[in-house]
């Protein structure tokens, strides 16, 4: 990096008052302009794909989406637009249904995310000792989130069905009786939890593991040394080093949750997958969300569906910062 | 050190320039795809070939009784490759999205009785007028109408219409001690729909255990709605199933099914439904006419013989169901894909289709036709629906149908399946229901 200093002098606009002839200025200012241009310009020109991406597929929708939830639209005349100001809003807000959805969106959220996060957390440390086959072990346990929400959430629908799904057999044979999974308010959002758990506990276990592969063993060394148990230093060395990891899971796992569809809607499929079972008992607000635009029509609801969603991760990512911050400033 | 600088510049402007051409032809090549996928399979290429699409839902029979290959015969040149959407309900949100586009839309397109009235209301512009191409008045009066704009469009050419029965399990009757002959069964019911109910009762106490004799009460409610010209809507277009005597009808029959234990409540066509028809656990079936052939599939050839049909309660003639078969004006053949629905339409190959799955003709030209007046159903006892259906279709009211009928169905039914299954109070199912319709309704 020495070398590009005197470089750089070399386009550098002459001095003022140097001696030099006026043509040759004027080609050395040119040049020296195009040099400028190209320095200030071309970052911008390389991260332009992605802005432009993200604001064809990413900013105009939102955007747009906005645009709609203020307005009465019908699926069967998206051309027809009548102004109706919050009335959408307000449509949803007193929509007992709207608060059912998100009643189960966030108790779902809570019994899918604390226990998968606490298993992969566990999980991720027995795989960070020396094991034989660890790649091996640790593949198997990516290969859940490998598989489509579709083939997974089909699978264990067959599991939790009611009438000869392969749970309630087991159940039967034990002598426990069966259960309707999917009628129950409990029942249903546990299979759906059990779903998610499956899917997406190895993505966060391989996380966790990469962070924990970063803490310098020196600690661990130490801390053995002091007499400190495998426990313990879990709990001492391990947990504290992955403070941001985990705030970040939970991030990711928040907003994952706040997305829940394939799994509801699949889990009974046809008409009763589409409004979250006959007493919208295992309904998500993403399910609301496609029920009221694509099966009622009315998308200017549906629209203020999803700006609520954003409003309730807002909401959620201030929280969760607020608590960080707690959690920071307690540790010093 | 110059000249490495002057290299290094120029390479950088070089994929300054790659890389914002990329991104351009990229975004050209996804707007420019739409267009070009539509040439591929409409429109004809070279030599003249043509192939017809047809997108439709559920079971519309022209592949099983074989009439896309004859029309192949019929017309070499021509190839109908038909796409088909199991569930309707899945099948109409994607049509209206692709009507909304523009694009992706088949040659020929399935419509439901359900929606015909939102898609004459809305959409009517989007469809090639069948009036010309076809003679409306072959078909049953109301049929026509349905499918027919305030200034005379006809946007659907009537495919089947459901004429209502009553479908039994012999078996299950006879260890109940019922009668099993299907006049004598008819006999017993003739009096309404009350009577069916007080069959049931008469079923219920000496049928086997874990059976019942209903598959659904959601089924016999939209059947008794289906007997009453006035249902959802009134004439002017005004919702009005809050007071709609066939609704109130048909939500207190179903109540009382649910309360007397009458019923399995199970969602019809939905996988524990066609187990407990493999299972023989239910006695009777509403039937419309297309119902049939759905018995048939989910029972299995090992209850060939078990079933069989009778007319339905009460003397009302009723209609539950039928489709439409539309003709896009985005197409690329619109000349073609006309000529093929009327060859569809027309009486012999909707008694084909009638004789295959037993799908009844909306074209009263088949009625006459052999297919359709001597058919029986041997998976049904061999019973004579031909005449049985064909005698009722001559007299079924002319309903008013309106725009959000399937969905205001949809809402009842899963209230109703609330009250069998999860023993909810009828009021408090009302009320949901009805909280749901206003939604619907917007």
């Amino acid at each position: 990096m020495a070398t590009s200093s005197p470089t750089r002098d070399v386009y550098a606009p002459p001095p003022p008052g140097s001696q030099r002839k006026p043509a040759d200025t004027r080609r050395q200012t040119w040049r020296s302009r195009l040099w400028r241009f190209d320095d200030k310009a071309s970052p911008y020109a390389y991260i332009a794909p992605f802005f432009l991406v993200f604001g064809a597929f990413g900013l105009y929708p939102l955007i747009y989406t906005g645009w709609i939830a203020l307005h009465r639209v019908e699926m069967t005349g998206l051309d027809r637009m009548e102004w109706v100001g919050w009335e959408n809003f307000d449509k949803i807000l007193h929509d007992s249904e709207f608060w059912t959805a998100v009643t189960n969106t966030f108790l779902i959220g809570v019994m899918s995310t604390v226990p998968q996060l606490l298993v992969a957390l566990g999980l991720a440390h027995l795989l960070n000792y020396k094991l034989r086959a660890s790649t091996f072990w640790r593949t198997i346990i990516l290969t859940p989130y490998a598989t489509s929400v579709a083939s997974a959430a089909l699978v264990f629908a067959l599991v939790f069905r009611a009438d000869g799904g392969l749970l309630n057999w087991v159940l039967e044979f034990v002598g426990l009786g069966d259960t309707n999974w999917a009628n129950g308010h409990w029942t249903s959002k546990i299979a759906i939890s059990v779903i998610v758990i499956w899917r997406w506990t190895g993505y966060n276990t391989l996380i966790y593991l990469a962070a924990m592969q970063a803490v310098p063993s020196d600690l661990y060394e130490a801390a053995s040394l002091d007499g400190a148990s495998r426990w313990q230093q879990f709990l001492k060395v391990t947990i504290p080093s992955l403070r941001p990891t985990i705030l970040f899971t939970i991030v990711i796992s928040t907003i994952g949750s706040m997305q829940l569809f394939g799994e509801p809607l699949l889990l009974e499929g046809g008409k009763l997958g589409a409004i979250g079972g006959n007493e919208n008992q295992y309904e998500t607000l993403s399910i609301y969300l496609f029920n009221y635009g694509w099966n009622l029509g009315h998308l200017g609801p549906a629209a203020a569906v999803a700006w609520a969603m954003l409003a309730l991760l807002l909401l959620i990512a201030a929280v969760n910062w607020l608590i960080g911050r707690f959690v920071r400033k307690s540790a010093v | 050190m110059r000249i490495t600088r002057t290299a290094a510049g120029r390479s950088r402007r070089v994929a300054v320039l790659a890389t914002t051409g990329l991104t351009a032809t990229a975004l050209l090549l996804t707007g420019c795809s739409s267009d070009s996928d539509d040439s591929d399979s409409a429109g004809a290429d070279a030599n003249g070939k043509i192939t017809l699409t047809v997108a439709d839902f559920g079971q519309f029979g022209y592949k099983e009784a074989g009439l896309f290959e004859k029309y192949h015969e019929l017309h070499p040149n021509i190839t109908v490759k038909e796409e088909t959407t199991a569930k309707e309900e899945d099948y109409y949100p994607k049509l209206l999205q692709q009507l909304n586009a523009g694009s992706g839309l088949a040659d020929v397109q399935g419509l439901e009785v359900g929606r015909i009235k939102e898609l004459v209301d809305t959409k009517a512009d989007q469809f090639a007028d069948l009036s010309k191409v076809i003679d409306v008045n072959e078909w049953v009066s109301w049929k026509a109408k349905q499918a027919t704009t305030a200034d005379g469009k006809v946007i659907g050419a009537g495919t089947d219409i459901g004429p209502m029965s009553l479908c039994y399990n012999t078996e299950l009757f006879k260890k109940a001690g019922l009668p099993t002959d299907r006049k004598e069964v008819a006999a017993k019911i003739s009096g309404g729909w009350e009577d069916y109910l007080k069959l049931g009762e008469e079923f219920k106490k000496s049928a086997p255990a874990k059976t019942y004799f209903m598959d659904s009460a959601s089924a016999m409610f939209n059947a008794v709605v289906s007997s009453n010209p006035k249902q959802y809507y009134d004439e002017s277009g005004k919702a009005i199933y809050k007071d709609s005597p066939s609704v109130k009808q048909g939500w207190n029959l179903s109540a009382e099914a649910a309360d007397k234990g009458l019923t399995e409540g199970l969602a019809q066509f939905g996988d524990p439904w066609k187990a407990a028809l493999r299972k023989s656990t239910v006695a009777t079936v509403v039937c419309p006419a297309w119902m049939a052939g759905q018995i048939s599939i989910a029972a299995g050839d090992a209850n060939k013989g078990k079933w069989d049909i009778t007319t339905a309660p009460g003397s009302a003639a009723a209609n539950w169901g039928g489709s439409f078969l539309g003709v896009p004006k985005s197409g690329k053949n619109v000349e073609e894909a006309g000529k093929l629905v009327k060859w569809l339409t027309a009486p012999e190959q909707q008694a084909a289709v009638f004789k295959a799955i037993g799908v009844f003709p909306s074209n009263k030209g088949a009625y006459d036709l052999a297919d359709v007046k001597g058919a029986t159903l041997p998976y049904f006892s061999d019973a004579p629906i031909g005449q049985i259906y064909a005698d009722e279709a001559k007299s079924i009211p002319e309903a008013v149908i309106g725009p959000k009928d399937a969905a205001i169905k949809e809402a009842i039914s899963t209230q109703i399946n609330n009250m069998e299954q999860r023993g909810t109070k009828p009021d408090k199912a009302w009320d949901a229901a009805t909280e749901k319709i206003d939604k619907v309704i917007g």
